[in-house]
């Protein structure tokens, strides 16, 4: 059995369709993210949308960004991140307001911002508006990576260890002081 | 229209301006760390879609998102330490409460 060429009864091409899909649950599970009330809730939806983002990765050419995306934001931070939440849900939390009472200003800024976006996306003088998509060779990024970009890629290393050492620092409970977390 | 630069570009920004949103209305310190995650994989999202799309830029795009995932995982662990060293004292997520400096 072939997959015929374009989506049977619409007529798009396999790729619009799935630009469109992966789209949609992006920005709906963004917005569920900060819209919902429940924190709990909107750290898995933060996860739906870190997988979207690397299904659009993929659609992109950049299979390696999107296996990197996989691994650390729906791998690791989701977790980090679901973790932290679950150590500090305190039981009046929830049921309380939960955004500030000035929301609407925020509202209204992010809608300008967006707007904003839209203005220079469309009146900018991009190098090429539409082209095929240019795949990423794995081998040439690694290539790339560990010549011209070595010392970032070392100082990048660094940082991770400074950050680790650092949340586990900030983190740990002082041994004098008691208290039950 | 997964061809074209438009539809990526817009979308990074959607998701930016949403990121905004939550950084500024929610009240819960880890919704807004959350927030911030968003708008860096907007911004993420907006580097590799011009490596896509200029081909001389292909794989630099692609070694800058991920060094700046590497920064993002950094960002995170700090700040939830942060958050759950402020939890410990206060007693409370949200950041309104956490008016120490103001009295």
């Amino acid at each position: 059995m072939t997959i015929p060429a374009t989506v049977p009864v619409l007529g798009w091409a396999w790729d619009d369709l799935l630009f469109l899909g992966l789209a949609g649950i992006l920005l709906g599970a963004a917005l569920l993210v900060v819209l919902g009330r429940d924190i709990i809730h909107s750290g898995l939806w933060m996860m739906l949308c870190f997988g979207a983002l690397a299904g659009v990765y993929a659609l992109l050419g950049a299979p390696l960004v999107a296996v990197a995306q996989v691994l650390v934001y729906v791998g690791a931070i989701s977790v980090l991140v679901l973790f932290a939440i679950m150590l500090t849900q305190s039981k009046a939390g929830p049921l309380r307001l939960v955004f500030h009472r000035q929301a609407w200003v925020a509202a209204i800024a992010s809608i300008v911002l967006f707007a904003l976006f839209v203005v220079v996306v469309a009146e900018g003088d991009w190098p090429q508006r539409a082209a095929e998509v240019t795949r990423t060779a794995t081998d040439q990024l690694a290539r790339l990576l560990f010549n011209d970009y070595v010392l970032p890629f070392e100082g990048v290393g660094v940082l991770l260890l400074a950050a680790v050492i650092g949340g586990v620092y900030l983190a740990k409970r002082d041994p004098g002081q008691g208290g039950s977390l | 229209m997964s061809g074209s630069l438009d539809a990526y570009l817009l979308l990074a920004g959607a998701l930016f301006s949403i990121g905004v949103f939550g950084f500024l209305a929610r009240r819960n310190a880890i919704a807004m760390l959350m927030s911030i995650e968003l708008m860096l994989n907007a911004v993420n999202l907006a580097i590799v879609t011009f490596g896509a799309f200029v081909p001389a830029l292909t794989t630099h795009a692609s070694v800058i998102a991920l060094m700046v995932m590497a920064v993002a995982a950094g960002e995170a662990t700090v700040g939830l330490a942060i958050v759950i060293a402020i939890f410990r004292n206060r007693r409370t997520p949200l950041v309104d409460e956490y008016d120490a400096m103001r009295e």
